[in-house]
């Protein structure tokens, strides 16, 4: 994507995320999802197991999380730090930082998260199974969806990860499963739904059908990454007050 | 450096507020090429002054254009703008010259490598360019901060607190290269409350206090003009005792103590004292060997701007 993406901004970032203290959290998740898959593949007697766990677990909190934790830290974290103030104090345009880093935390979370889920569903089900290719689509689209979101709240509050646990937990796990309509604003759904609808599995609790879904998330995604670009543009530093 | 006729730094009536509490009141003034020292206590406003002149806060009121330009939103402006913010925070797991080279990289110069090798050069950090940043000593740090804004060569630089955390040496170093890019036209404003640093390398001073501009010019100029506080001078004659009689009768002349190093004399006019010292000597016939002003560090012009 040149143009709309920095060389640069990426490398750095990439180094910039992988090189801190917190990067020994993202494969966590992942960890503990193939594990427990693993141990399920190997002692449940029946299979409704495969897209109840890999859909629920996988998607309310394998991504999300990794996503979180990825999203909020590629600018983030400099802007906590102050170090971002050597990246703005140069003619880069805003939107291409932020698509950047976006790409860096996207990236990240397919290693971290997408692939996980896609090895997960292997075991579970076969590599070539529909199952595994629907849940990799959907992880995939998580996982951009998520970023957006995250890379975005990053930029809104210096909270970013107390904010967007609460949002995983009150509005993805909660709302969006129990309240009607909440779903169509629900980033969890629109990334189960496409990977049910590719999976034809009735295990999968998505209720959008594939249109809305893609209609849906690109219209987040798209608005997440246009308010983070234009608060980026307002990046301000609070100096001394008389 | 591409030289252009606009290349300043303009402010008209510039307020900046956080809340009910301003940081920044109703500044005006215009800084050109050459060294210009932002002085005034902790809390006084030169942060947020120098932010509202990067583009990293907007002006709650008034006008503010560097080279021609408004710099809130501008990111483009960076092209002739460098920026030396004042915390510490770099990439500090790049080396030196990663870091400097990342830089040229985003300004996107042509050579970027050579313009990176040239600005670790002048300020003398060839020899830890390959080490990380997070080995680097907090003076070595602010030197690789000030190379990074110099790699593009910026038709102005902004500094916040260059000197922090530079031993003497370094200081010296850092002293003689802002003097050097301000004798070739640049525009270098920088914050320091090192009074003593600045008054070595700028004649030229923009006082804030409590958000307001105190004094604006040569700093020598500002303590002459403040003709309200007596001007202390060191004064040394072949019969110091006998000059000072003389003196304590001049109405220009307020005290007078004779001290190991000669005559200390306090003077109500400045222009009036250097006058009649000269004339008294002469009537005397005491020879004049020596008239230093005594006070004329920025440390009391800005005692005396603070009390007034």
């Amino acid at each position: 994507m040149p143009g709309l993406v920095n060389g640069v901004i990426v490398s750095v970032t990439f180094r910039a995320t992988m090189g801190r203290r917190r990067a020994l959290l993202f494969a966590v998740p992942a960890v503990v999802l193939i594990a427990i898959t693993a141990v399920l593949a190997a002692t449940a007697a029946s299979g409704s197991w495969k897209p109840e766990f890999l859909g629920d677990f996988g998607f309310t909190i394998v991504l999300p999380l990794t996503s979180l934790i990825i999203g909020t830290s590629v600018l983030g974290a400099e802007i906590d730090d102050g170090s971002v103030v050597h990246l703005l104090a140069t003619p880069v345009p805003r939107f291409q930082v932020v698509l950047s880093k976006f790409l860096v935390a996207a990236t990240l979370t397919i290693l971290f998260g997408a692939i996980p889920e896609y090895l997960g569903a292997s075991i579970a089900a076969g590599p070539g199974s529909r199952l595994a290719i629907g849940l990799l689509a959907g992880a995939l689209v998580a996982s951009v969806i998520y970023n957006a979101l995250f890379v975005m709240l990053s930029v809104l509050t210096t909270r970013a990860i107390a904010i967007g646990l609460l949002y995983l937990l009150v509005w993805e796990g909660l709302l969006a499963n129990l309240v009607p309509g909440v779903g169509l604003l629900s980033a969890g759904q629109y990334s189960l739904s496409i990977a049910k609808a590719i999976a034809n599995n009735k295990g999968l609790h998505a209720h959008l059908t594939a249109t809305t879904a893609i209609v849906m998330g690109l219209i987040v995604t798209v608005a997440a990454l246009v308010i983070c670009t234009r608060k980026l543009s307002m990046f301000s530093i609070r100096g001394d007050a008389a | 450096m591409t030289s252009i006729d606009v290349t300043s730094i303009e402010l008209r009536s510039v307020t900046r507020w956080y809340g009910n509490v301003v940081a920044v009141n109703d500044i005006t003034m215009s800084i050109g090429p050459g060294v210009t020292g932002l002085l005034g206590p902790n809390g006084a406003g030169k942060s947020t002054l120098l932010h509202l002149i990067a583009g990293f806060l907007a002006p709650s009121r008034g006008e503010l254009t560097v080279a021609g330009e408004p710099s809130w939103r501008n990111p483009g402006l960076f092209r002739k703008v460098g920026l030396v913010p004042e915390r510490d925070s770099v990439y500090s797991f790049l080396t030196g010259a990663e870091f400097v080279l990342a830089t040229a990289r985003l300004h996107k110069l042509p050579d970027p490598g050579a313009a990176a090798r040239q600005a670790i050069g002048r300020l003398d950090m060839a020899d830890a360019q390959d080490r990380r940043i997070s080995t680097y000593s907090k003076g070595m740090r602010q030197r690789i901060k000030v190379a990074a804004a110099l790699v593009h060569d910026p038709e102005v630089l902004l500094l916040d607190e260059p000197f922090n955390g530079m031993d003497p040496r370094q200081r010296l170093h850092m002293m003689d290269l802002l003097h050097a890019e301000g004798e070739q036209g640049r525009v270098i404003l920088l914050s320091s409350h090192i009074l003593e640093e600045v008054e070595r390398l700028s004649g030229t001073i923009q006082v804030i206090v409590g958000g307001r501009l105190a004094a604006s010019g040569d700093f020598r100029a500002i303590r002459r003009l403040m003709t309200s506080r007596p001007h202390v001078f060191l004064v040394r004659s072949s019969d110091d005792r006998r000059l000072g009689s003389a003196l304590i009768g001049s109405p220009a002349v307020s005290g007078v103590e004779l001290t190991a190093r000669g005559l200390q004399v306090r003077a109500l006019d400045y222009y009036a004292f250097t006058r009649q010292v000269a004339g008294l000597t002469r009537e005397h016939g005491i020879a004049l060997r020596e008239l230093l002003p005594a006070d004329e560090s920025l440390e009391s012009v800005f005692a005396y701007l603070l009390a007034s």
